[in-house]
């Protein structure tokens, strides 16, 4: 769900422009760690959290637009530093992970009704 | 009590490995993106010959150490056909496949236990 927030964040701002450089809107990644059960060595059981977030090392594009209000003197503004078919590619991922982590909760989850209901 | 528990045969055993191995499954699937997460699972047959043949191990002693990963512990790590680039080695396709059958085989399980369940009862019943 996080990923899947910071890929609609990045893809908001991907048409966005900025006078200098040094504030053009860079993606935003995040980082994803297991976080490990008690004694996960013996049962394997472990979660996922976000670590972090992380903005890319990227150059934003400088494009020459001097009808742009935000232009420079030259007549170039900087667009934001997005990879638009990145995000989507990254936002297929990520809501099919969903998709998946959602259906073993579902399965999971009728099976511990039925084995609630056992014997009945 | 432990008639009963005989009655019930293996498939108590089963039924508690099948769960434990969805949760090691689940664990896998929702690790899918995580860099240099390895994919791990239960040695299923080793793990059910041990309760079928002298019991599960125990610890008699509080030195006597539980938690360390070893070869012929309950939970192995998988061999992946293609490990991705990040050292992530869930290959989502095989998870859901295996998920799939732990499921099912869970199901079944727990039908054993559901009909001999029923047949103690009407035994006792009478009817």
């Amino acid at each position: 769900m996080m990923r899947l927030n910071t890929v609609a964040s990045n893809l908001a701002n991907a048409r966005s422009t900025y006078t200098n450089p040094e504030d053009a809107y860079r993606s935003i990644k995040p980082v994803f760690a297991t976080v490990y059960a008690d004694r996960a060595a013996q049962t394997g059981i472990a979660s996922v959290n976000v670590e972090s977030f992380v903005r890319v090392e990227r150059e934003p594009v400088a494009e020459y637009r001097p009808d742009d209000p935000k232009a420079n003197d030259q007549g170039y503004v900087y667009a934001a530093a997005v990879d638009t078919d990145e995000e989507m590619v990254e936002m297929l991922d990520a809501s099919r992970n969903y998709q998946n982590n959602i259906e073993v909760v579902t399965t999971l989850k009728a099976l511990m009704m039925r084995t609630i209901n056992l014997g009945r | 009590m432990s008639k009963i528990a005989d009655h019930l045969g293996i498939h108590q055993h089963a039924l508690n490995l099948r769960s434990q191995r969805n949760e090691v499954l689940a664990s896998n699937i929702a690790n899918a993106s995580t860099p240099n997460f390895k994919a791990r699972d239960v040695n299923f047959v080793q793990e059910l010959q041990k309760h079928a043949n002298h019991g599960p191990m125990r610890t008699t002693s509080s030195q006597h150490m539980t938690d360390l990963p070893s070869m012929s512990g309950p939970v192995q790590y998988r061999m992946p056909t293609a490990e991705s680039l990040d050292g992530n080695t869930v290959e989502l396709h095989v998870e859901q496949m295996q998920f799939a059958e732990n499921v099912m085989k869970y199901e079944a399980s727990l039908n054993f236990l559901n009909r001999k369940i029923t047949g103690l009862m009407s035994a006792i019943k009478g009817e």
